[in-house]
């Protein structure tokens, strides 16, 4: 008898407090994987968002650090410059990183920080009840914009890979999702090459995930998987964005 | 060769994304049962048809199965 697949060392015991459906702990599995399978559970610090995954700290096994709200990049890089040879990342919702952190985000891009961040964008404020966020799409209904996001309004939603991409210090940047057996195979590759060019000190390393909301998108799960597919990666399309090392090539 | 999968039925949140990534479509959710969080969990009936192939563990957010092989 052999074990195929069973829950990864690197998370915890303690139950997730995720909605049904939600892609926090499939994301969360994906990280512990790839870290466990890389060696670099250990040594690993990670820094936690404020949202939906604010108590992530309790469900990875390895060292982890509370951050203020959008400020996880400022403390990853305080952590990553005193301990360069550890594994260092964060992991942050759209509302952390690519609204209230935004400046934070930028700025430890553009100086090359050598950590990764593991961006979750399900286009939404998740944990405080379905505000429109900065990726929101267009037409997307959230309990601020009742009648769906407008243009005059609010503006084209932000892509943030794409925009970190502009980013000298920036090496790697990708977009992947979960719907899939697929798409959740690609987002693991992902996952460990950030982590592996990491180690090899190349600069900051950036994969963003599109996640669903099924709670504040107001959908099942499987309708929130099919949305994001129709609609979210039509606005923002997977794959990789930048990967300075494969240029080179 | 046979597969094995078991689920950790207290912890299943009855979000039904394991049944999508079946090839065989064998995860199935079981109407019978109610668990301790009030959702009717995944289950497999035919067990002889699994490939072990993990594809539903992987899936899971919640980290509820466990597949095993002989």
């Amino acid at each position: 008898m052999a074990i195929v697949y069973e829950k990864s060392k690197g998370l915890t015991d303690v139950e997730m407090h995720y909605c049904p459906g939600c892609h926090h702990g499939i994301i969360h599995k994906l990280v512990a994987e790839s870290l466990v399978e890389l060696g670099l559970l250990d040594e690993a610090i990670g820094v936690c968002p404020v949202g939906c995954s604010v108590f992530a700290f309790k469900y990875f096994s390895c060292d982890m650090q509370e951050a203020a709200h959008g400020r996880a990049p400022a403390v990853a890089t305080g952590i990553k410059r005193t301990h360069p040879n550890q594994a260092v990342f964060t992991y942050q919702g759209d509302g952390d990183l690519a609204s209230i952190g935004a400046g934070e985000i930028v700025h430890a891009a553009m100086r090359g920080e050598k950590f990764t961040t593991i961006f979750i964008n399900n286009a939404i404020y998740g944990m405080t009840g379905g505000q429109m966020a900065p990726t929101t799409l267009i037409g997307q209904k959230a309990s601020t914009c009742p009648t769906g996001r407008t243009v005059e309004q609010a503006g084209m939603p932000i892509r943030v890979s794409e925009m970190l991409a502009t980013l000298d210090g920036c090496v790697y940047a990708e977009r992947v999702c979960v719907t899939d057996m697929a798409n959740l195979n690609k987002a693991k590759r992902a996952i460990k090459k950030a982590f592996e060019k990491q180690m090899r000190n190349e600069g900051f390393t950036f994969v963003e995930v599109l996640s669903t909301c099924p709670t504040n998108w107001g959908m099942t799960p499987l309708k929130a998987n099919e949305w994001l597919k129709n609609e979210m990666a039509a606005y923002y399309p997977l794959g990789v964005i930048k990967d300075i090392s494969a240029e080179v090539k | 060769m046979s597969a094995r999968v078991t689920f950790n039925t207290d912890r299943c949140k009855g979000c039904e994304l394991c049944t999508t990534v079946c090839p065989k479509h064998i995860v199935v959710m079981d109407e019978s049962v109610v668990n301790r969080k009030g959702y009717h969990p995944a289950t497999v009936k035919e067990m002889e048809l699994c490939i072990g192939c993990a594809s539903c563990a992987k899936m899971c957010p919640d980290s509820v199965i466990t597949v095993e092989k002989f």
